[in-house]
Formats: structure tokens, C-alpha cells, sequence
């Protein structure tokens, strides 16, 4: 080859599983053929992902200038892609510019995504580099009391969906007088519309570790789990190899970073089943049962894993800690509005042309987030509908866009932010078929111990196929009203609890669709069932 | 030894050889469970009494268990499982026609093997690739902005694998 050797340049490609879904791998592997064709040494680092899922693969290339982008990337533009300079920085249709320059990036609160796609997940020495092991080394120089105190005094909510202040349930844990306590991270996200959870384990594995042992440090505990879904082998095997690292570290284990802490984690793999996303049903599934909701009280603070006092806490809230202790409540305390301090890692997906992670306060709205950063639909179709908070969450119409997202203001307004998962539908989505759905899965995934849950989605399956089928259309809408109350108030959880919540929505904002559908007559209006065709 | 007390005596060593890995961990039935599918593809109905036996469980425990959890599977898949996202997310760039397109062209619905035993074909409530939907699992391995065309080429290639 004729080409100067000169000095590696320096490649980013994510290793993320969006990333890789659509061919990262294959890139990775192109370009290190290319560059060795063209005599150009390259260090290619495999990060995580930016969140501009778009744009993945979004391969990155050091310059002088910064990490300039390129995406989204084909194997086979590669070749063309080196020809061209890119290993220079140069011009090309696929070039984005100088990543951490772009607006969708720097209008961000990224406040726990600071390293998510910026460094190499498995790498001790970026993630010290960064920023990393900061709020631990502070934690273990308090006491475990003011620890708590800080976490409740940044107004850190629950960010698995129910928004339950994580320093209350901490000092719950701490003030129990036992031998063996536990901190459980629920990493079962098995809401449609949420990736923000694997991202993180994904690309900033050290972050969660971190949160955790800060969490055992505060509560006294010396046992972790992470409890994390099937659906996700990427994330269990990069979770498992940062805990192999971190061990060696010693930053887990009998004496954490030399302080006595004695803190050592384990990953766990889910069984496919939605419902261990419930704290309960998660803890059940972590000693080998099945996955069966419990009554509450006592709760899991008291009585959790083995009957011993448990922090379950949601990926996202123990990896918000890391910063918080670092940084102090403060700094947190004064994002957000009102109840909700902080910031809410928003997801954007579904049909939506800008699909990705977005960080930020708490109290930007739902139409900033969907039409600003998330730029419409992926059809170009117009908007139709939103869920918002996952399969258990409201459909919201555009009219509700103005919106702000936070907890109260989404629960005055007959919604829930949840996890903050956003999923965009356009103009072609059928809400019947919608709520018929949201009854479907209920059905599919109820524990079976209640029986509004088990037996009552069943019905509301049936009963909705009778109103789109128009038998006796008025009283089958009160039966589905009926049962939705019976729901609503009588199950055991948010599982059987919620099913109601994208039902009802459907049904007041998207009431034409529930209207009787003849079989051969022609349909007036675009959405009829194109949205779910092949799916009944 | 006849054939079939050969395969059995041969369960009995894989299960021992499982439990006996996991035996410090708490509560390890499901890491056991996995573990033996990871293995055999599959958790046999002879591995019951077995798993019951050594982990002093009731053998209705351990059946609760296996049947409770979508993951694991009473006879083995065929060779290639693809697993289609039906979540909503998905929904909305048109799962409902890779359904309907492994219905029609590969001739397999969910939830059922093809009878030649070449193609499973499962559902599965999200794989957290709700951007760049829709999206699939074909042997473990996750595509995402699938159309008809592109998950028949999945198949076709792992088909001749």
C-alpha cells in the first residue's frame, strides 16, 4: 500500500444494541478492512450510543476539530466513506458534524447520561477519566445517614414509573436492624417505548455498579442484585463483565475501595415475563418462584428478598446517584418544577423521525419533545396519537401537547409519565385496536393472582370486539366502563390497575374509532386498521 | 443399558452438573432453568422430578416455575427462531405485517414451529429497540428497521448456515 503511515486515528463505533441492529458490527469490521487497505492505521472504540438512534450507526472519527459524525452508516458506505477523508474529517452527505456541537445533543440536561456514548463502557480508566467513582469516594467519607439525606434532599423520585421519593424508601431500609440486607436494581424494562435502561447498562455499565454500592453504603446492605430481562443478552453480558472489572478494581467486593465497605453484586436474567418488572413479582422471581404479584404491606423496605430488608430501586434512580452525591442535592434539586426535580430521561419511539434519548428537566412539554426533538413521524404522516408511559400508559391526543411533563401534571391530566417512554403513532393507527391490545397484553401478561387482572382483560378483550363489531354498542361501552372501574380499583397492581388507563384514553380522545365496522363496507377515514392488520 | 436409560442416566449427570455450578447462588432455580436450556434447547418434562429432587422442591414447584416464564420451552424449537416484537412501539412502523408476511410467505404463525422443523416463530412484548422499529430476534440476534424483504433475507441466510 502506498498511503504515509501515520499516527491511529481514533474510531468511534457503538456497540450499542440499536447500533448494532442495524448493522454496527459490519461497519466496525469495514472499516478496519478499509483503513488497512488504504495503509491508514485506525483505533477503532466500540462506545455506547449518543442516543440519536436515527443516525446509528453514527460511527465518530477524532479530528482536530472534535468527533465528527457520520450516519447513519452502511457497511457498504464505507469503502466510499474512506476514500473521501472521512478518517480527516472530511466533507460528505453522511457527515453530521462535530457531535457534541449539535443542538439535539447540547440543548440536553444530559445529568446522568454523561458518558453514554462518549466512552468505552468497559474501560475502568475512562470512566475515572470521566468523571466516575467521584460521588462514591465522597459517599463513603459520610455516614450512611447523611447519604440518605442527601439523596432525599436532591428530590430524587422513582424513576421506574411510580415516582416514589427514593430517599424515604432508603432510610425505610436503613433504619431496619438486620445482618443481611439487599439492594435490588429493577432492570426488567419491559415497557414498549423504553431503552434508556439498557443504554445505560449497556454503555456506562461502572455508573449502576457505583449507584448501587452507594445505595448499599446508605442502607447498610451487603448483598445487590441486578435484575435484568432475557430480551436483553447485550446488556446482561456487558453488566457481568463490568462487575468482573469492578471487582478487580476493588471497587466491589470486602473492602471497597479500601473504606471496610463490604458490597458484592450478581446479575440475575428475567424469564420473558412483563410482569417482574413489579417490584414484587421481581423479587418473587429472584428466589426461583414464579413471578406472583404480593400483597402489600409488608413492603419489600421491610420484608423484600428472602424476607430481609430491600432497596428495589430502577435502573435509572441508582444511576442518577452517582452525580447527585457527587455534585450534592443541590445541583439536582434545582432542575425540574414542582414535585419532579431533576431530570427525566425521555425516550422517544414508535413512528417518529428523530428517535432517541433525550435529558432533560423536568417540565419541557410533550410537544417539544415529539415535534421538536423528535421531529414527527417517521411517515411524514401527521400525528394522531402519543402513549406516554408505557403499554399501562395514556394515549394522548395532540390537543394535550402543550402538556408539561411531570409527574402531577401528567396525573391531572388522566395520564402518567412513567418511565418516559414516548411512542408516536400517525394518522393510520386504529385506537380500538389500540385498547383492544392494551387488554390482549394484560391478558397475556397478567401473575394470574387477582382476578379483576386475569379474568377481567379477557373480558375486556371480548367486550371491545362487541362494541367494533356493534352488538348492543351502547351497553357493551357501559360494561367496558364498568369493568374498567372494577380494574382499575380492584386489582393487586399497576398491572391489572393501569390496563384501564390507554383503554379509557382511547376511548375519550379516539371515540369515532370505537364506532361498528361493517365487514364489506367501504372505510371513511384513513385509520382503519392499518396500524395492526395481520395481528387478530 | 437400553437407549432410554441411557439418555436418562445422561439428564441426571447434565442436571447434577448444573445444580452442583449454582448450588451457592441464592434462590438458583431460574439461573438452573436457563442454564439447562442453554444447553439441551429445551427443559424436558424428565427434567422435573430431577431438578425437584436435588433442590428439595416439590415437583409442582418446579413445573409452576418452568411453565410460569414464556423463556422456557417443553420441546426443542426448530432451527432458526425468530422472535417478532408486537409491542407498540413497533406496532406503529408495521409489526402487524411482519406477522402477517412470516404468515404468508414463510408459512408460520406465532407461537408454532414450521413442520419441517426449519422455523420457530415467537412474540415478544419489546426487545428495546423501540426507535428504530420494527424490530426482531432471529436466533438471539436483534434487526432493527425491518421490512418484509429484509427479515425474509434474515431467514433465508440463517437457513443455509
Amino acid at each position: 500500500m502506498t498511503g504515509p503511515i501515520t499516527d491511529p486515528v481514533t474510531v468511534y463505533v457503538p456497540r450499542d444494541s440499536a447500533a448494532t441492529s442495524v448493522g454496527a458490527d459490519e461497519v466496525a469490521e469495514a472499516l478496519m478492512r478499509a483503513a488497512e487497505a488504504a495503509g491508514q492505521r485506525i483505533n477503532v472504540v466500540r462506545n455506547g450510543s449518543r442516543g440519536m438512534l436515527w443516525l446509528e450507526p453514527l460511527v465518530e472519527v477524532v479530528t482536530p476539530l472534535g468527533r465528527v459524525g457520520y450516519g447513519p452508516v452502511r457497511p457498504e458506505d464505507v469503502d466510499g466513506l474512506v476514500a473521501g477523508g472521512m478518517l480527516d474529517g472530511a466533507e460528505h452527505p453522511l457527515r453530521v458534524g462535530v457531535v457534541d456541537e449539535l443542538a439535539w445533543l447540547t440543548s440536553q440536561n444530559r445529568f446522568t447520561f454523561t458518558r453514554v456514548g462518549i466512552t468505552d463502557p468497559l474501560s475502568p480508566e475512562d470512566y475515572v477519566a470521566h468523571g466516575g467513582l467521584a460521588g462514591l469516594r465522597r459517599a463513603l467519607q459520610m455516614s450512611p445517614a447523611d447519604v440518605v439525606s442527601e439523596v432525599t434532599d436532591s428530590g430524587l423520585r422513582g424513576r421506574g414509573g411510580a415516582g416514589f421519593p427514593a430517599g424515604i424508601k432508603w432510610k425505610t431500609v436503613g433504619a431496619c436492624v438486620d445482618e443481611l440486607k439487599f439492594v435490588c436494581c429493577n432492570a426488567d424494562e419491559g415497557d414498549s417505548g423504553t431503552f434508556a435502561d439498557r443504554m445505560v447498562m449497556e454503555g456506562d455499565p461502572f455508573m449502576l455498579i457505583e449507584g448501587m454500592t452507594i445505595a448499599a453504603h446508605a442502607v447498610g446492605a451487603s448483598e445487590g442484585y441486578i435484575y435484568i430481562r432475557s430480551e436483553y443478552p447485550a446488556a446482561v453480558a456487558t453488566m457481568r463483565t463490568a462487575i468482573d472489572i469492578a471487582r478487580g478494581q476493588g471497587w466491589l467486593g470486602d473492602d471497597v475501595l479500601g473504606s471496610g465497605l463490604r458490597f458484592d453484586l450478581h446479575v440475575r436474567v428475567g424469564g420473558g415475563a412483563y410482569i417482574c418488572g413489579e417490584e414484587t413479582s421481581m423479587l418473587e422471581s429472584l428466589e426461583g418462584k414464579r413471578g406472583m404479584v404480593r400483597a402489600k404491606p409488608p413492603i419489600p423496605a421491610i420484608q423484600g428478598l428472602f424476607g430481609r430488608p430491600t432497596v428495589v430501586n430502577n435502573v435509572l434512580t441508582l444511576t442518577s446517584v452517582p452525580k447527585i452525591l457527587a455534585d450534592g442535592a443541590q445541583a439536582y434539586q434545582q432542575l425540574g418544577v414542582e414535585r419532579s426535580r431533576g431530570t427525566q430521561l425521555f425516550q422517544l419511539g414508535g413512528n417518529i423521525r428523530h428517535g432517541g434519548l433525550v435529558e432533560l428537566a423536568f417540565g419541557v412539554t410533550l410537544g417539544e419533545l415529539v415535534d421538536g426533538y423528535g421531529g414527527g413521524t417517521r411517515s411524514g404522516r401527521p400525528v394522531r396519537a402519543v402513549q406516554v408511559g408505557g403499554p399501562l400508559g395514556a394515549y394522548v391526543p395532540t390537543a394535550d401537547f402543550h402538556l408539561p411533563m411531570d409527574y402531577e401534571a401528567f396525573a391531572a391530566a388522566g395520564a402518567m409519565l412513567g418511565h418516559g417512554g414516548i411512542v408516536v403513532f400517525d394518522d393510520t393507527v386504529d385506537m380500538a385496536a389500540q385498547a383492544r391490545f392494551a387488554m390482549e397484553f394484560c391478558a397475556a401478561e397478567s401473575c394470574g393472582k387477582c382476578t379483576p387482572c386475569r379474568v377481567g382483560s379477557v373480558r375486556g378483550v371480548e367486550v371491545i370486539d362487541r362494541i367494533t363489531a356493534g352488538e348492543h354498542r351502547e351497553e357493551n361501552l357501559a360494561l367496558l366502563e364498568d369493568l374498567c372501574d372494577v380494574m382499575t380499583e380492584g386489582s393487586l397492581c399497576a398491572m391489572g390497575g393501569l390496563t384501564p388507563m390507554p383503554v379509557r384514553s382511547a376511548l375519550t380522545h379516539f371515540a369515532d374509532d370505537f364506532t361498528a365496522r361493517e365487514p364489506n363496507a367501504q372505510t371513511t377515514s384513513a385509520h382503519r386498521g392499518a396500524g395492526t392488520e395481520g395481528m387478530r | 443399558m437400553n437407549p432410554t436409560t441411557t439418555r436418562d442416566a445422561r439428564l441426571a449427570l447434565l442436571v447434577g452438573e448444573i445444580v452442583a455450578a449454582h448450588r451457592s447462588h441464592r434462590g438458583a432455580l431460574l439461573p438452573i432453568l436457563h442454564a439447562l436450556q442453554e444447553r439441551m434447547g429445551y427443559v424436558p418434562a424428565e427434567a422435573i422430578p430431577l431438578l425437584a429432587d436435588e433442590l428439595n422442591l416439590s415437583r409442582a414447584d418446579v413445573h409452576g416455575v418452568v411453565t410460569f416464564y414464556h423463556d422456557f420451552r417443553s420441546e426443542p424449537a426448530g432451527r432458526t427462531t425468530v422472535k417478532v416484537c408486537r409491542a407498540e412501539a413497533c406496532q406503529s412502523v408495521g409489526a402487524g405485517r411482519l406477522v402477517a408476511h412470516l404468515r404468508d410467505r414463510h408459512g408460520v404463525a406465532l407461537g408454532e414451529t414450521t413442520d419441517d422443523g426449519s422455523l420457530t416463530a415467537e412474540q415478544v412484548f419489546c426487545l428495546g429497540n423501540c426507535a428504530l422499529g420494527p424490530a426482531a430476534q432471529v436466533n438471539g440476534r436483534l434487526h432493527g428497521r425491518l421490512d418484509e424483504a429484509r427479515l425474509s433475507a434474515l431467514l433465508d441466510a440463517e437457513a443455509v448456515r
